[in-house]
């Protein structure tokens, strides 16, 4: 063999590099975009049992609009994504302000406030599904103690299911707010700070002039991936409430399911599963072009 | 504002925080001291209270004893389960999104933004949106109901988040490093090899944590793709309190959950610090 004159051509000998380079990021990207398209297709299908092919236009999503379980399911989303996106945030940036003072063990309790993320939500719905079982948890408990009065059971109570998907939800995530406000306050220039001590100001100005305003962008953030986690919740609910009472605390992940794998209704189904990603959307549109704006503005500055 | 002094407005800080922190222990509190506890014990009281003895048979019964759907081998299936599905799709998907992380940032090829620009979208498409066609994709090659399915889905969804970590990482690597190894020669494997490998540990390690507690906690694939004795742990433990809803075991059942949920926990105690940088990873897109 010559010097210089490799014994392949060139696109044979870099075959390997080509493969490497191409097959998983293809693989990934193609199985987005193609199920994604699958299953807006079978959501025009009268598909039931199987998939099958033909047209019925929006039946499906008539269908699944006029449902009971669909309308509650909005419902409940509606008043669960508000609630805990704003009380997470809000834990979230308390506990930050407050582990911002420089305390003792910082470290201990941040770690003791995140735990949860690391943990199954099948493991803390079910956690908390026994704390908040009338006959077993709090409730048990303090009528054992001799208040027999006392009364806590929403997780029976069709009105007041819903707050414990809440409850549980804010215990399970505040932190992930708090590590990012934390790291926001962090961030805020020592030397603004400085120069506000030195003309007068108190902390709560402090707070309310300078610091505050500072973290709206990372405000921001932290209620489209908590609103991103709301949306699509089905673990936490499935183990804590399983959409009951009843349908009480059902949500559009559960009716998905529901469609698709109990009732054997594919079409109907996929519909609602295109209804959720065009609700995540109206979530995620608004905050991508926001995004894009400021990245704009920074660069041009 | 910020300096150390003995004030009452300190004592209420503290007050508040520690107040904040028992309140966030008190379920895995509870759930330890329930694992100790008799079932009867348990039925007799409420969930919350000190065990009178210490009954460590819950481990072994919820370990290998207690029955799930007419099977009475314990929990352990189902924790080999998962982990023969959580550690090969770390694996695979950390190592291929470390490699697609590099080739996207320092190699360049043609259509390298646009292909990372749809691989992200795996970020925010829901999982409901690939359902149905997972499940006829796993049916038509025969891994429906394996673990080996599992491994597969885990694999490439988890590229959108390997890939994104590591090349948010490897964008930092200076571009000269990489033209000089080219100028003298080096090809796309040995630069991976000598000079991107060796730099890469930190986004790794925040990679495999991230993926491992994910894969491992993950349960609505589990649930959907898999059924009985191939089922993972965060499936089973669903089956499991449905098994005993008429005769309740609450203490087999609260050892069950924290054997459960101790891998993940383990985890978050050793690598805390990038378990947190994962998330806010994640977060900073």
């Amino acid at each position: 063999m010559k010097a210089g004159r490799p014994a392949f051509p060139e696109w044979v000998r870099r075959l390997p590099e080509y493969l490497m380079i191409w097959v998983p990021l293809l693989l990934s990207a193609a199985h987005l975009v193609s199920f994604s398209l699958w299953t807006i297709w079978i959501s025009f299908t009268p598909s039931t049992l199987v998939p099958v092919t033909g047209w019925v236009g929006l039946r499906n999503y008539s269908a699944v609009g006029a449902s009971r379980n669909w309308q509650i399911a909005l419902d409940n989303l509606l008043l669960f994504g508000i609630s805990f996106v704003v009380l997470s945030a809000a834990t979230g940036l308390v506990l930050a302000i407050l582990l911002d003072q420089r305390i003792r063990g910082e470290n201990v309790l941040r770690s003791v406030f995140l735990y949860p993320l690391a943990v199954s939500f099948v493991v803390t719905g079910t956690v908390w599904s026994w704390l908040l079982n009338p006959g077993l948890g709090i409730q048990k408990l303090v009528h054992d103690l001799g208040w027999t009065s006392f009364k806590f059971d929403w997780l029976i109570d069709r009105d007041m299911a819903i707050w414990t998907i809440v409850v549980a939800a804010i215990w399970q995530s505040s932190g992930f707010a708090m590590a990012l406000f934390l790291a926001g306050l962090r961030s805020v220039d020592a030397d603004i700070i400085k120069a506000a001590q030195i003309d007068g100001a108190g902390p709560i100005r402090m707070y309310r002039r300078i610091i505050l305003p500072s973290l709206w962008p990372i405000t921001i953030t932290v209620v489209v991936i908590q609103l991103q986690f709301a949306i699509s919740t089905f673990d936490l609910v499935r183990a804590l409430t399983n959409g009951g009472p009843g349908i009480a605390t059902q949500l559009p992940a559960l009716v998905v399911y529901d469609l698709m794998f109990q009732r054997s209704l594919l079409g109907r189904g996929a519909a609602a599963a295109v209804l959720m990603l065009l609700i995540l959307l109206a979530v995620l549109l608004p905050y991508a072009a926001w995004r894009y704006v400021r990245r704009r503005r920074s660069s041009h500055a | 504002m910020r300096e150390r002094t003995f004030a009452p407005s300190r004592v209420l800080i503290y007050l508040i925080v520690l107040l904040v922190a028992a309140a966030w222990l008190a379920p895995l509190v509870v759930v330890v001291l329930n694992s100790l506890r008799t079932n009867e014990e348990i039925a007799q009281g409420s969930m919350i209270g000190w065990p009178q003895h210490l009954a460590w048979s819950n481990y072994a019964a919820a370990w290998s004893g207690f029955c799930v759907a007419e099977t009475c081998a314990g929990i352990r299936p189902y924790m080999l389960n998962s982990a023969l599905v959580t550690i090969p799709a770390t694996i695979f998907s950390t190592l291929l999104g470390a490699v697609a992380g590099y080739a996207v940032s320092l190699w360049r090829f043609r259509g390298d933004t646009w292909i990372y620009g749809i691989v992200t979208l795996g970020l925010f498409l829901p999982q409901q949106m690939r359902l149905l066609p997972w499940t006829i994709v796993l049916r038509d090659i025969g891994l429906i109901n394996t673990l080996a399915g599992l491994v597969l889905i885990h694999t490439i969804q988890g590229l959108s988040f390997t890939t994104l970590f590591c090349r948010n990482y490897y964008v930092a690597i200076p571009h000269d490093l990489i033209r000089a190894a080219r100028i003298d020669g080096a090809g796309f494997f040995r630069i991976f090899w000598r000079i991107v490998l060796p730099l890469s540990p930190p986004i790794l390690i925040v990679t495999v944590i991230w993926q491992f507690t994910h894969i491992w906690n993950e349960f609505l694939y589990g649930v959907t793709f898999t059924s009985g004795q191939q089922q993972p742990v965060t499936a089973a433990l669903i089956a499991l309190s449905a098994a005993v809803a008429d005769i309740p075991q609450h203490g087999v059942q609260s050892a069950a959950v924290i054997i459960a949920a101790l891998p993940t926990l383990l985890i978050y105690v050793l690598g805390g610090r990038y378990f947190v940088r994962g998330l806010t990873a994640g977060a900073v897109k």
